[in-house]
C-alpha cells in the first residue's frame, strides 16, 4: 500500500482513512523515526498553515516541529484573540485566505465540527488538530504509533480507558478507532457523570455490536488490561465550576495501584496531565506517556508528507 | 354529527394521532395555502377509538417528512376523481435538514451560520438524529 491515496485528503475524522491508509501511515511514521535525516528536505517549498482558535502546546509544537524536520515552513496563529476572527471574520472566510496562503491547514477549535466547516472551503487539506469535545485524530495516530512501536501488532488487547470519557476527544477518537482492530475489548472506567457521550456508546455497540464494560473502579480490571488510557480531567469543558472541583481528583494513578498490573501493560496519556498520574509512575518501565508524545512528531511528520502528497526519499 | 363530504380531488391526511391535527395543520402551512382545507378532530377510528383527519382540495402536495416527525404511523390519501389513486405512509426521513437544530451547545452549527447540518436517522428505535457536523444526536418530534 503507497500513500498516494492520501494526497489532497482531509483528515476530520479518525473514520477518514481506511485501516491499509492507517497502516500505510503507521509504517511511514516508523521509517522516519529510524531515519529522520531521509526526510529532512522532502517538504521544502511547502507551508502548513496553523489556525489554533484554543490554546495547545503539545499538538501545535508537534505539528511545527514535524513540519519544519521536513523542512517546510509554518505560518498561521495560535490564539483566537489575535486573528481576524476577534475583529467578528467568519471561520469560512479565514479559510478561504489562508488556503491561498498554505498548502494544508491545520485547525484547532473549541466549537465540535469547526473542522469540518473548514474542510467545505478549503481546497487544501485540513487537519484536525482537535474540535471541543469531539474528535482529536492525530492524537489517535500518535497512540496507534506508539502501540506500534512498543508493543507490535494491534490486536486482542484489553484497553481501559480512564478518567474524563465524556469531554476526552482524544478517547473518543481512539476508542472509535481501536474498534476496528480486531479482538478488542473495553474497559471504560469513569465517573458516572463523566462516561462516554450517549451518541458514541450507540455509534459503536450498533456498528461494532461490542461490549464496552463502564466502570467506576480501576481496580475492576488493571489486573487483565494491556493498555490503560489516562485522561485528565479538563477544567475548560465543564460549565460549571463546582462539578469540575468535584470530579477532578477521583481517578488518579499511583505505583501502589499499578502493583497488580501486567509487567507488560502500558500506560498512556495524551498529557498534560494535572495530578491523575502521581510522578512517582513515571518511573515505572510501563509509563510511556513520554515516549508517546515524541512518536507524536513522527506522526505527524508521516501524516503532513502524506496529505501533501510529496516525493518521499 | 359533522358531516364533510368526499373531496373531488386533493389530499385526505388520516390516521393523525387525535389532538395532533392543529399541528399537522400548523406545520404544513395549511393556513397559507389558497386551496381549501379542513381539519376534523377527534373523529372516530375502529383502530384508534380517535383521530384526526385533514382533507385539502385540489391541492396534491404534502411534505411527507413533516408528517413522519409528527408521527410515522399518518397515512396520506391521493384523491382524484373521488377514488383514492395512491396510498402513502409518513415515514420517518432518513436524512434532515433544515426543519430542526443541533442540541449540542458546543456545536459549530450553534453559532456558524455557514454550518447548516444534516441530520441521519440513527437505527435505534428512537426518533433520533445525528448531526452531520458534531455527531451528537438529537431527539426529535415535531
Amino acid at each position: 500500500m503507497n500513500l498516494e491515496s492520501l494526497k489532497g485528503r482531509h483528515l476530520i475524522d479518525p473514520e477518514d482513512f481506511t485501516m491499509e491508509e492507517l497502516q500505510a501511515l503507521l509504517d511511514l511514521g516508523l521509517k522516519m523515526e529510524a531515519r529522520p535525516e531521509d526526510y529532512a528536505d522532502c517538504c521544502k517549498g511547502k507551508i502548513m498553515g496553523t489556525l489554533f482558535y484554543e490554546p495547545s502546546t503539545r499538538t501545535r509544537l508537534s505539528f511545527e516541529s514535524a513540519m519544519l524536520r521536513l523542512g517546510g515552513q509554518v505560518l498561521g496563529f495560535s490564539d483566537a484573540a489575535v486573528s481576524s476572527a476577534a475583529k467578528g471574520e467568519s471561520l469560512a472566510d479565514t479559510v478561504r485566505v489562508m488556503d491561498d496562503y498554505a498548502h494544508t491547514l491545520v485547525m484547532r477549535h473549541p466549537r465540535e465540527g469547526a473542522p469540518k466547516l473548514a474542510s467545505q472551503y478549503a481546497t487544501v487539506p485540513v487537519i484536525n488538530a482537535g474540535d471541543g469535545g469531539h474528535q482529536h485524530p492525530t492524537q489517535t495516530l500518535t497512540d496507534l504509533l506508539t502501540l506500534q512501536k512498543y508493543r507490535g501488532a494491534i490486536e486482542n488487547l484489553q484497553v481501559a480507558f480512564c478518567g474524563d470519557l465524556l469531554f476526552g476527544r482524544t478517547v473518543h477518537s481512539l476508542l472509535k478507532t481501536l474498534c476496528r482492530f480486531p479482538g478488542m475489548t473495553f474497559y471504560l472506567v469513569s465517573p458516572t457523570e463523566l462516561r462516554i457521550p450517549g451518541h458514541l456508546r450507540d455509534e459503536l455497540q450498533h456498528r461494532y455490536h461490542i461490549t464496552l464494560h463502564e466502570t467506576p473502579h480501576l481496580d475492576d480490571c488493571i489486573e487483565k488490561i494491556d493498555l490503560l488510557y489516562m485522561t485528565r480531567i479538563q477544567k475548560e469543558r465543564f460549565f460549571n465550576e463546582e462539578e469540575y472541583v468535584k470530579l477532578k481528583d477521583s481517578f488518579i494513578l499511583t505505583r501502589d495501584k499499578l502493583k497488580t498490573a501486567k509487567e507488560d501493560l502500558m500506560v498512556l496519556h495524551p498529557l498534560p496531565r494535572v495530578n491523575e498520574i502521581q510522578y512517582e509512575v513515571d518511573e515505572d518501565p510501563r509509563a510511556r506517556y513520554f515516549e508517546q508524545a515524541t512518536m507524536g512528531v513522527y506522526i505527524r511528520m508521516a501524516l503532513l508528507s502524506a496529505v501533501m502528497g510529496v516525493k518521499l526519499a | 354529527m359533522i358531516e364533510v363530504t368526499a373531496i373531488q380531488k386533493g389530499i385526505v391526511i388520516d390516521h393523525i394521532p387525535a389532538g395532533k391535527g392543529l399541528k399537522v395543520f400548523e406545520k404544513l402551512r395549511l393556513d397559507r395555502r389558497k386551496s381549501p382545507s379542513v381539519l376534523l378532530m377527534h373523529v372516530s377510528s375502529r383502530k384508534r377509538g380517535t383521530k384526526d383527519i385533514i382533507k385539502i382540495q385540489d391541492d396534491l402536495t404534502v411534505d411527507l417528512r413533516i408528517l413522519g416527525l409528527i408521527d410515522p404511523g399518518i397515512t396520506v390519501n391521493y384523491i382524484e376523481n373521488e377514488q383514492i389513486i395512491d396510498k402513502k405512509e409518513a415515514t420517518l426521513p432518513e436524512k434532515v435538514s433544515g426543519l430542526f437544530a443541533c442540541k449540542n451547545p458546543r456545536c459549530i452549527t450553534a453559532v456558524d451560520e455557514c454550518a447548516q447540518p444534516e441530520f441521519t436517522l440513527v437505527p435505534n428505535g428512537k426518533i433520533q438524529y445525528r448531526c452531520s457536523y458534531c455527531e451528537e444526536l438529537t431527539e426529535y418530534r415535531l
